[in-house]
């Protein structure tokens, strides 16, 4: 299973999400967000969190429009897998591949701890390591997490069973508490929270282990 | 050839921003403050003769979200 890390001026969890793909058993590439092209039979792209181009305009804004992120949309368009976490979601939501935005945090802080999530639904690539309804510790670090979407595409995203995850006791004010949703076809996850940073002991936790490890899975028998 | 464009939040999205800035106006003791809103004024140094429809483009496709933002242009 082949995958590519994007790294932007001001991506901080490249290396991280890297690790834990490689950890996971995939080769893994990172790709420069000036290049134009992926590199060739790439299952999985990983747009990684940081503070792409300083969140200037708006988080993922100008990221989305890099020559890179067009070569990611057709991916995505062709049925290519795209995992986005924390900055990355937003980046995905900037590029039209997800529905809504993530707006400031409703308190307006800067939220850095690990939280407790709900595995919504099992029926991805990137959830079938768990089961519908368990509880997760994944860590957050985020000024920027407050989903919105209007209400129509919120209807349609739970009648489609596209919310991944929703928080516990919800840190930043998202809608429905969703700290994930998928695309229509279920092979875009973009999420909040860091499942990179929950695959080693030394993380303190390890329950982002199983997204990996199924998702690369399920992409090396594909 | 000058435009200014002007960014704010859709009516009816939530701007925890605007809601700390009234806040913070309240206790400062001006009474009344019944709401505040928070937007962006972006202004543009254009090539003479860029057309109105263009600079909607650049709203469109960078300068606002429209899922949360609405946009206005005034060219100066």
């Amino acid at each position: 299973m082949r995958a590519a890390v994007i790294v932007f001026p001001g991506s901080n969890c490249d290396r991280d999400m890297a690790v834990a793909l490689k950890a996971a058993g995939a080769e893994v590439s990172m790709v420069w967000h000036k290049d134009a092209s992926l590199p060739d039979d790439v299952d999985l792209v990983a747009v990684p969190g940081g503070f792409s181009f300083g969140d200037y305009l708006r988080c993922g804004a100008i990221a989305a429009q890099s020559p890179i992120c067009k070569a990611v949309v057709n991916h995505a368009d062709r049925g290519g897998y795209v995992l986005g976490v924390c900055n990355g979601f937003q980046v995905l939501t900037e590029t039209g591949l997800l529905p809504g935005v993530l707006m400031r945090n409703a308190n307006l802080k800067f939220v850095c701890k690990t939280v407790d999530l709900k595995v919504e639904t099992s029926a991805s690539a990137y959830t079938e390591g768990y089961n519908a309804g368990d509880i997760v510790g994944y860590p957050v670090a985020h000024h920027d997490g407050n989903y919105t979407v209007d209400d129509s595409t919120l209807s349609g995203l739970k009648s489609d069973d596209r919310i991944a995850f929703t928080y516990g006791d919800n840190p930043n004010g998202s809608v429905a508490d969703i700290a994930g949703v998928l695309s229509e076809n279920r092979r875009v996850l973009g999420m909040m929270p860091h499942p990179e940073r929950a695959v080693d002991a030394g993380h303190g936790g390890t329950d982002g282990q199983a997204l990996f490890r199924g998702l690369v899975g399920q992409l090396a028998q594909a | 050839m000058k435009a200014r464009v002007h960014v704010m939040l859709k009516n009816g999205v939530l701007d925890p921003q605007g809601e700390a800035v009234r806040h913070a106006l309240g206790s400062l003791g001006f009474d009344g403050v019944e709401g505040v809103r928070q937007g962006k004024i972006i202004e543009l140094d254009l090539a003479d003769g860029t057309s109105e429809d263009m600079i909607s483009e650049m709203c469109e496709k960078l300068l606002a979200n429209t899922v949360i933002e609405s946009y206005r242009v005034e060219v100066l």
